[in-house]
């Protein structure tokens, strides 16, 4: 017996001094602008937080990393209100004057701890809630997303193009329509097959999405994921993806056409000069390809002749008339009921809180 | 949709069905050899995921799909040989020092992980886990009437599987030879019933509970290993996404049986899966019975009702092992 207590001992001290290490943050100089920034994810996800990262490492490179103190929360669930508080609480009390939460369940903690620290900058990412010290920022990927339509529709031979789906949302649901109308203006026969998985990053759960669309006969698989794991489902069945979030080439090069992604790099840039200068405000920021928070990767050399072109064009008129080139009608939805009229256009809160499809899309939205 | 296509969706998801449920079955082995020996090891999910990350990071850096293995094997072996040290040898509470090795494992998985995201699995691997089909060209047949059709079914849902599928089902074969026909298995499960009657026969029970731990462990490493190198091709967090509790149920369900847990396993996958196929049939997918969350509950649900079954018919062999979880001290016999 006389071996168990030093051994205990010793597994205590391990894991006491693991955790430190673990949890080490950064401590600055009070001449810096503290930068707090929470995660959902980790930062190397491949996803929606390394898009986040990338943008927060751009705009550290453009201010100048001698004058931006960064604290960076990783793997904060976007579901549990006491670890996001507690992960506010210790932002401010590590100094931070601006804190970026970049996922939309965290919408009500930020709000809350709005209220509670007066004298911090909240910005929250994709959500609606805005205070005195409150603002939230989107980007409209819906603008990439139609153009990856039109990728998706050139290439596709079977007219089946699956979409593998996270949660039946209207950020989701306006992508799907903007993806579809992209892929019905070069290809007006074609079908978009949507499948829910009810998560956003489930690089398991996502394949298996992916590989019941391609059993269907889908050629080409888009997605509003987080991991490439439909991308990969798609290189594995000789057939084609799109990606999101970040360019995926390198995962599935044998597949990858193009992936609609997040360049946050300037809003941040532009939102930590604004602390600094003290002239930050609130103003619901919802920018797109013309502001340049989104954009198209690069298209892969898979892609059907004549793409760039096309691409090219819409691309322009995109940056002319924003979202209103995607959502004007004449729009039906799946059952050929008229939702826009020829001539309108839908409203800012239309599109905010759009729960139909539009025709050629196949597939419910889960009533929730 | 015509019934050719029909069948044709339907061989395609069983195949898929099977191809999911490969790492639930080599954990479900894993965790029977373990609980043969009367040890209840709920480190499962850690064991799997300490697999997963050491072969995958193996994999990565010597494209070498052996050493891949053995770094699995060695990985979450070497978490169950801390949860049989504990267990066995400090005789602490198993349920504790399994939930332990869960949350343990996670955290070592995750860490190494990190030094391999968004890497993917080597080509040469790859290839090697590509699809083999298991018999002569069948294009021959196609167009033969009722013999053509058939044999394309049962060909697309059984017979075209990568190694690590037929791996696992040869796996299952051999556990169960070595459990119910050979002397060792018959020691092994003598242990899990009445350590104190086969301490008494000469039985070395120690040494078969640590055996059977790691040999266990070393298995889920295996299952584990699936995730990131055949199934999914690259690293995530938490890759195995809680199939090491599904495998804890499974051993119940199956009741500690090697072959039925081929079945098993097939059910749960297919469970796992279905909801998407489902998507596609309107009518059925806006009804509460087969919305993802509520097929998300029946492999526990299922697993319930083997336990009220198993009570209610006192049958031999529905109960488990009979000195499953139970510490053993030979100074107390």
């Amino acid at each position: 017996m006389s071996i168990r207590k030093p051994a205990v001992l010793v597994l205590a001290l391990v894991l006491v001094l693991a955790t430190l290490f673990a949890t080490g943050c950064t401590t600055g100089t009070t001449t810096k602008v503290k930068v707090g920034v929470l995660y959902i994810s980790t930062v190397d996800d491949g996803g929606w937080s390394q898009a986040h990262k990338r943008g927060i490492d751009a705009a550290v490179a453009e201010i100048g990393a001698s004058k931006v103190d960064l604290m960076e929360l990783q793997n904060i669930p976007d579901t549990d209100t006491a670890k996001t508080n507690a992960a506010i609480d210790q932002m401010v009390a590590a100094g931070c004057k601006i804190i970026f939460a970049t996922s939309f369940g965290y919408m009500d903690a930020v709000a809350a701890k709005a209220t509670q620290y007066p004298d911090v900058k909240f910005e929250h990412c994709s959500g609606y809630k805005t205070a005195a010290n409150l603002d939230n920022y989107f980007g409209q990927i819906e603008q990439p997303r139609y153009l990856s339509g039109i990728v998706a529709g050139m290439k596709s031979t079977t007219g089946k193009i699956g979409f593998v789906a996270a949660m039946p949302l209207p950020e989701v649901i306006r992508g799907i329509n903007a993806f579809t109308l992209g892929v019905l203006s070069v290809n007006p026969t074609a079908k978009v097959y949507v499948k829910w998985t009810n998560t956003w990053y489930g690089p398991d759960v996502e394949k298996e999405a992916a590989v019941s669309l391609l059993n269907e006969g889908c050629d080409v698989l888009a997605q509003h994921q987080d991991s490439p794991a439909a991308l990969k489902a798609a290189e594995e069945a000789g057939m084609f993806g799109i990606g999101y979030d970040n360019p995926m080439g390198t995962q599935a090069p044998k597949a990858y056409l193009t992936a609609p992604v997040w360049n946050w790099g300037a809003y941040y840039a532009y939102k930590i000069k604004a602390v600094m200068n003290g002239t930050w405000k609130v103003e619901q920021y919802w920018g797109g390809l013309k502001e340049g928070i989104v954009a198209l990767d690069t298209l892969s050399s898979l892609v059907a002749d004549g793409t760039q072109a096309k691409v090219d064009a819409v691309t322009t008129d995109l940056k002319a008339q924003g979202n209103d080139y995607i959502f004007k009608g004449p729009l039906k939805d799946q059952t050929g009921t008229v939702k826009v009229e020829a001539g309108k256009t839908m409203t800012r809160d239309e599109q905010m809180a759009m729960s139909w499809f539009v025709e050629g899309v196949v597939g419910e939205i889960p009533a929730s | 949709m015509d019934p050719t296509g029909f069948a044709m969706m339907i061989a395609l998801f069983l195949a898929s069905a099977i191809r999911i449920s490969i790492p639930l079955l080599i954990g479900t082995l894993g965790e029977t050899l373990t609980e043969r020996s009367g040890h209840l090891n709920l480190g499962v999910e850690g064991m799997m995921l300490l697999g997963a990350s050491t072969g995958f990071f193996v994999a990565v850096r010597t494209q070498n799909v052996l050493l891949a293995m053995l770094a699995a094997m060695g990985g979450a072996g070497a978490g169950a040989l801390l949860y049989a040290l504990m267990t066995v040898t400090f005789r602490a509470n198993q349920v504790v020092t399994g939930l332990a090795l869960t949350i343990f494992g996670a955290g070592v998985a995750n860490t190494l992980g990190k030094s391999v995201t968004n890497q993917s699995t080597p080509r040469n691997i790859q290839d090697l886990f590509a699809l083999q089909p298991l018999h002569p060209d069948l294009s021959g047949v196609q167009g033969i009437p009722v013999v053509g059709p058939v044999l394309q079914f049962i060909d697309t849902a059984f017979l075209q599987h990568n190694l690590y599928v037929y791996g696992a089902l040869v796996g299952s074969a051999l556990l169960a030879f070595y459990l119910y026909r050979t002397h060792s298995g018959l020691h092994l499960r003598a242990v899990g019933e009445n350590p104190a009657a086969a301490d008494a026969s000469g039985i070395r029970v120690v040494a078969m509970r640590y055996g059977a731990i790691v040999g266990g462990g070393m298995l889920c490493g295996l299952a584990g290993l699936y995730m990131p190198l055949v199934h999914i091709t690259t690293w995530v967090e938490n890759i195995t996404g809680g199939r090491g509790w599904i495998v804890v149920a499974l051993v119940i369900f199956v009741r500690w049986d090697p072959l039925k847990a081929i079945l098993g396993a097939f059910l749960f996958g297919a469970l796992e899966i279905v909801g998407f196929r489902l998507q596609a049939i309107p009518a059925l997918s806006g009804s509460i019975f087969f919305s993802q969350y509520v097929i998300d509950m029946y492999p526990y649900a299922m697993t319930i009702l083997v336990l009220i079954l198993a009570n209610v018919r006192r049958k031999k062999g529905w109960q488990g092992p009979g000195a499953l979880g139970v510490p053993y001290f030979r100074e107390e016999r």
